[in-house]
């Protein structure tokens, strides 16, 4: 792959001639860092704003830079479905932290999840519609520095508990209407910076990679994720239940660990 | 810096030129200042009160409480301060005090308010004594802490910044004798952090609690807030008439000192429970939960936040 800057250098003065508003040549650290990884993740495609179809909340700074909320919206319409959002920390070692490929692109989907957060960094979701585009929309998140470093606070628990899942439904549900539900489960998401002071050696990196959410047999959310993602990953997604249904999960790790369970739901008859 | 520069005055009327390049020339570099401050809090038990404030450039992560203990045979330092320079001037502080050498230099836990004054006593060659888990959480955040000091302080503040690794390690228990002084070291399961440590004067009955007790400033959840109130309570059992926080006062009286610590910890811990009882999401606990705490403590909107939030992602595991 060529590296970015050497694009950009190469094709500087070209693309001042012929194109104007080359964003390469007075880009900020931010948007030059973005053309890097458009470069690495979406082979230089084009991305444009992404506008309504895509929304992003975060906190402006990261309370702890070990769990850091952000919220995706998506919301198709006029016939465009988003079919998947990547979810970026542009400034950590390993930025892709998830991608969600949603089944039925075509219904709005509210996803929330947790992040570590290593440095002042722009987080960035970039949508796929169903015909093909590229939508992007960031924010910038301040982390807070100093003793809240992204590394586990309980070393030894988060080994213990692996694989354990929790699943957290509302009060009241009722068949047909759309419920929003938290999945958690137990993994240390080791980065590969954690130190294991009794063999001498850094814990290799070791994380959920993949969840796979079906609802009676019917596929609602796929996961794909990697080290940036928090230690115990937590997800909220919706669901539209039946009277009678079940939920499995299937999650695999990096070391191909599998772990799957299942939930009855049971919901109120929505007439 | 006021001590010292009292004794360059009063020497100066008489220095000649090269005494004065030399003078300038030590003062360029990041050389020790005067001692640091110390109160005796009990006999032979000597106390550094830090500020309530963030690490910067002024104060040169001078934000925690420092000291050292002194027996008939050898000294033993308790936390050596925020910054290689802080160190030195608690080293300084010893050398006004005893001529015994430094044998153990204690670290109560990882964080680098209260380690990065480690190098200054590499001369005394002594033991570095921790919890045994001590070096796994601080070799992984060390890279953190170096970059965080260098943009609250300066790179010439942060050169001499090293990771010392402990030679000595509290698997449990451990007694340090410092001649006719025995210390009783503790080494607790996850609290403040996930390995803090106490050390026990048996002579003053003096107890010194790192960051297992926070006074008067906000205090910071990096282990598990549970844990914490759970090693509380082990503590209060201790046969001491006397605290040394690790923040706060240089010292108080044990184990009444812990009140209000205890109900910040808890006005957490059932203001997060509630939250996650509605289905609330972690901005909204961080919005109201313990806001009634914010006028009791000193830097409250820095900590608060973060504790909430560690503490969320902690309790929805109950």
């Amino acid at each position: 792959m060529t590296t970015p800057h050497r694009t950009i250098f190469t094709l500087s003065g070209v693309a001042w001639l012929c194109l104007g508003s080359a964003s390469a040549l007075a880009a900020s650290p931010q948007e030059e860092r973005w053309d890097m990884l458009r470069d690495m993740y979406f082979s230089g495609r084009a991305v444009e704003d992404a506008g309504p179809l895509l929304s992003l909340e975060a906190p402006k700074r990261a309370n702890d830079a070990a769990v850091v909320p952000i919220r995706i919206v998506t919301a198709p319409g006029n016939g465009v479905e988003v079919t998947a959002v990547h979810l970026i920390v542009d400034e950590n070692p390993v930025p892709m932290a998830a991608t969600f490929r949603f089944p039925h692109g075509d219904s709005p989907q509210a996803i929330d999840t947790r992040l570590r957060v290593n440095a002042y960094t722009n987080i960035t979701a970039v949508a796929e519609t169903g015909d093909g585009r590229l939508l992007r929309t960031t924010q910038f998140v301040k982390a807070s520095g100093g003793c809240s470093a992204p590394a586990l606070k309980n070393a030894q628990l988060a080994v213990a508990r692996m694989g354990k899942m929790k699943l957290n439904l509302p009060d009241s549900i009722v068949a047909g209407k759309p419920l929003t539900a938290q999945l958690l489960i137990s993994h240390p998401n080791y980065t590969g910076m954690q130190y294991d002071q009794l063999n001498y050696y850094f814990i290799p990196a070791h994380y959920v990679k993949t969840v796979s959410i079906r609802y009676n047999g019917t596929p609602v959310l796929d996961m794909q994720s990697d080290i940036s993602l928090s230690e115990d990953p937590s997800i909220h997604f919706s669901l539209v239940p039946e009277e009678q249904g079940t939920l499995d999960v299937t999650a695999e790790d990096s070391n191909g660990r599998v772990f799957q369970e299942s939930w009855p739901i049971r919901a109120n008859s929505g007439s | 810096m006021a001590a010292a520069a009292t004794f360059l005055g009063s020497s100066a009327r008489k220095a000649p030129a090269g005494v004065w390049l030399l003078v300038c020339l030590l003062w360029a570099t990041p050389a020790p200042a005067d001692p640091l401050p110390v109160f005796e809090v009990a006999p032979g038990v000597f106390v550094h009160a830090g500020r309530h404030e963030e690490t910067d450039a002024a104060n040169a992560g001078d934000i925690a409480n420092c000291g050292f203990i002194v027996g008939d045979d050898a000294v033993a330092v308790i936390d050596s301060g925020g910054s290689p320079v802080v160190g030195h001037r608690l080293r300084d502080a010893i050398r006004a005090h005893t001529d015994r050498p430094v044998r153990y230099v204690v670290n109560t836990h990882m964080h680098p308010d209260h380690v990065l004054g480690n190098t200054a006593f590499l001369p005394d060659r002594p033991e570095f004594v921790a919890h045994g888990n001590f070096q796994a959480a601080l070799t992984a955040r060390m890279d953190h802490y170096r970059q965080a000091f260098e943009a609250e302080t300066s790179p010439a503040a942060a050169a001499e910044v090293r990771l010392i690794p402990p030679t000595l390690v509290v698997a449990e228990r451990l007694e340090l004798d410092l001649g006719g002084r025995v210390l009783d070291l503790v080494a607790w399961p996850v609290g403040h952090t996930d390995n803090d440590l106490t050390v026990l004067d048996r002579r003053t009955a003096t107890l010194w609690a790192g960051d297992l007790l926070f006074m008067e400033r906000a205090p910071a959840i990096d282990g598990s807030v549970l844990g914490w109130l759970r090693v509380l309570d082990a503590l209060a059992a201790e046969p001491a008439a006397r605290v040394v926080p690790g923040h706060g006062p240089p010292s108080a009286p044990w184990p009444d000192a812990a009140g209000d610590l205890r109900r910040y910890l808890s006005r957490i811990v059932e203001g997060v429970r509630n939250v996650q009882a509605a289905h609330g999401t972690i901005q909204q606990a961080v919005e109201t939960v313990a806001a009634e705490e914010a006028p009791r403590w000193r830097l409250f909107e820095s900590y608060n936040p973060r504790n909430v939030t560690a503490a969320f992602a902690e309790l929805e595991w109950e």
